[in-house]
């Protein structure tokens, strides 16, 4: 009898320390933060490489102007992203945000805002000057439903056309492309050069891009935006002209693209097996990094001013343990010296219209004088025209498009899209 | 009366109690947690603010009938692809290796060793490497075997691979088939050798050729582990993952249900997500329990 009580207390113990270790796994790293109102947990998943060059810097300019506070870095590595969005679904489900976290800024933030998550920044717009200090296209943008809810960190732009000088050069190519009539007249010269496939292109979300460029050269930035909007329809015969431009581009690229990222697009760019690569202007920073100078970059063909902005912001979430730090750590974000500290490193730009452009490399340079000048339209790839969940879609009738070429079939797909996602 | 309960508790309590914890940690993280995903495959959380009520089999539904492009559908034709190319190829590489080493080779070790050892290897990592292998550029572009093929002057033999729109997934079962093939030919042999000698003499005597030993005393003894080899083949098949992520990573061509799972819930629509791992399970079910339940009789019956 003693020997069966001795067991049967055994495997009760050993099963409550199983159910005690499943249910503490999640726990995690939420207690750092509740451990007194000083520390501020910044939630981001830029953990190596230029953006954590670029958060290094802002964290230096935070502990100038919020001495008071203490910076918790907590960063969360992998997947672009993807592995950070994971960690934060659940955190946020649990009531257990950190004090501010990454996000695209634009439609992306949508989920955020309908499920009341984070709160509502206009009045630190005012106080702080945010709300003159950034373009007004952006702050409209930004706005939703009469309301701010994030502080963009930097600007990059998404439709510039990156171009092998020494390519071009051989083939007596001067001038960048300005419509795409011109741009299909360089791309056959090319092709008659021996440039068999002069455009690089990669898979899914980069082929998102390229279409999406070319939708602003048909449509122009006003009918691009209202695609988003819900003012432009997609089945429109612009749209399918769009498509069918973009299907012609894709005659001039390399069929091997669904097996390629956008650095290895870049590549066959650096060797010179392709002349053009449609990017955004993370390209420079990587291209300077890889030591190629023999670049020119120019908006893509047909787009004129129009700016295609993505933005990494930060927000205040509900329930925020330490909401006065977090302001603290917003008010720098948006301050000149903190957009200043973070986008010199990152290779973006600031969103603030007021920075000295002689602060910065060449290419950051031009893309500051056009960013005061031009018009800014969102991309949906990179989360700012669109909710997540329309950018998978998308993403998937792009793929299919680019196995297919069916016309037809991808409007259809991207009325449906919208038809199923927009104004959610 | 208490007397005899008592014996009966002596008889099942302590294995009961050993069992307990296993029982439980099985319970709430298999069964239960496979509950949760059914009954969130009825709701109508599509997105992160929650689930405002349930919709019966409405995620269902729309997955065969709203699902743009058919995305669903397409999906499940690739997965019937991939798993019929993957299942016919290894059952007819292991079943060819296991008779050629039956026949008697020398060094059968040797060569049982590397048929074998590719099972070693990791989906993810076999996938990165098949992934160079069948690079689908052609001509000077060629990378992988169309580069072998090009530089033989075989040129008729570089295809596009895995990016072909309609037989790609034939292609992507190749680096499986290479897997998996080993091991179907150790099942095959274990098979082979668990056949009494006392049945090829008697089938010696009565003047059997060589085929007709084969057709009709060898084969028909193998129809289990024929079987066997199936299931274990289908179930892997069906949830297929880790070599597509690796080899194409997640797009439209190559997608699976599983991959679709991942990029359904990488947009936060758990209902959707959890409807298709639901069918993935059914799906997986429906080759398994009826190996079960053939199991069990045949068990009984010993």
């Amino acid at each position: 009898m003693r020997v069966k009580t001795r067991a049967l207390v055994t495997a009760a113990g050993l099963a409550l320390a199983l159910m005690a270790s499943g249910c503490g796994a999640d726990d995690g790293d939420g207690g750092t933060s509740g451990s007194g109102n000083k520390k501020v947990e910044v939630f981001t998943w830029w953990a190596d490489g230029g953006e954590k060059a670029g958060l290094d810097g802002l964290v230096a300019q935070f502990k100038t102007d919020c001495s008071q506070y203490e910076f918790v870095n907590g960063a969360v590595a992998g997947g672009a992203g993807s592995n950070a969005k994971q960690v934060l679904a659940s955190r946020l489900q649990q009531s257990d945000p950190p004090d501010t976290f990454q996000a695209h800024a634009g439609a992306e933030l949508t989920d955020y805002i309908k499920a009341g998550q984070i709160e509502d920044l206009s009045a630190q717009y005012k106080e702080w000057g945010l709300s003159s200090a950034f373009p007004k296209g952006l702050v409209d943008s930004l706005t939703v439903g009469g309301k701010i809810y994030s502080v963009p960190a930097n600007i990059h732009r998404a439709n510039v056309l990156w171009a092998n000088k020494t390519v071009l050069a051989n083939a007596g190519i001067t001038a960048p492309a300005k419509t795409m009539p011109e741009f299909f007249t360089q791309l056959d010269t090319l092709k008659a050069k021996g440039i068999a496939t002069p455009l690089a292109l990669g898979k899914d979300w980069t082929q998102q891009m390229l279409f999406e460029a070319v939708l602003i050269s048909r449509l122009g930035p006003d009918k691009f935006n209202g695609l988003w909007s819900g003012k432009t329809d997609w089945a429109g015969a612009d749209v399918t002209d769009a498509i069918n431009d973009y299907k012609k581009l894709l005659t001039y690229s390399n069929k091997d693209r669904d097996t390629f990222d956008w650095t290895d697009a870049e590549k066959l760019l650096m060797e010179g097996k392709a002349a053009f690569q449609l990017m955004g202007d993370w390209e420079a920073a990587d291209l300077d990094a890889k030591n190629f100078k023999d670049y020119s970059y120019s908006v893509f063909p047909g787009n004129g001013d129009a700016y295609q902005w993505l933005a990494d912001s930060f927000v205040l979430p509900k329930g925020a343990k330490n909401p006065e730090g977090t302001k603290c750590w917003l008010k720098t974000l948006g301050s000149a010296a903190g957009q200043k500290a973070f986008n010199v490193k990152k290779g973006s730009i600031p969103a603030r219209t007021d920075s000295v452009a002689t602060d910065y490399p060449a290419y950051q340079q031009a893309a500051i004088a056009d960013w005061a000048k031009g018009t800014p339209v969102p991309s949906c790839p990179h989360g700012s025209a669109c909710s997540q969940g329309w950018q998978g879609a998308v993403g998937s009738a792009q793929g299919k498009f680019s196995s297919d070429g069916d016309v037809a079939s991808l409007q259809k797909a991207l009325v449906a899209a919208a038809k199923q996602f927009a104004g959610k | 009366m208490s007397t005899k309960n008592t014996a009966r508790m002596r008889r099942w309590a302590p294995g009961l109690i050993l069992l307990a914890p296993s029982l439980i940690v099985l319970g709430v993280f298999v069964y239960g947690l496979i509950g949760w995903t059914a009954k969130l495959s009825l709701t109508d959380e599509h997105d992160a603010l929650g689930s405002k009520g349930f919709v019966g089999l409405q995620n269902f539904i729309d997955l065969f009938t709203e699902d743009i492009n058919g995305r669903f559908v397409h999906s499940l034709k690739n997965l019937l692809v991939f798993t019929a190319v993957f299942m016919l190829g290894a059952l007819l590489l292991g079943l060819l290796w296991a008779f050629l080493l039956e026949r008697g080779v020398r060094g059968e070790g040797f060569f049982r060793a590397v048929y074998l050892f590719p099972m070693a290897v990791s989906f993810v990592a076999s996938g990165v490497v098949w992934r160079w292998l069948m690079n689908s550029g052609t001509g000077d572009q060629a990378g992988g075997l169309n580069r072998i093929f090009h530089d033989l002057h075989l040129g008729f033999l570089e295809n596009p691979w895995w990016t072909d729109p309609d037989w790609g997934m034939a292609a992507m079962a190749l680096p499986a088939i290479w897997q998996l093939s080993g091991y179907v030919m150790a099942l095959f042999l274990s098979g082979f050798r668990g056949i009494p000698a006392e049945l090829r003499e008697a089938a010696a005597m009565d003047g059997a050729t060589g085929y007709q030993l084969y057709r009709h005393v060898i084969f028909p003894q193998l129809t289990p582990t024929a079987l066997s080899a199936l299931i274990i083949l289908g179930h892997m098949s069906m949830k297929m993952f880790d070599l597509i992520m690796s080899v194409s990573g997640a797009q439209w061509i190559t997608e699976v249900p599983a991959v679709y799972v991942w990029q359904t819930l990488l947009t936060s629509d758990y209902a959707k997500a959890a409807a298709i791992s639901m069918i993935l399970l059914l799906l997986v079910a429906v080759v398994i329990i009826p190996y079960l339940i053939y199991n069990n009789r045949v068990e009984r019956r010993s």
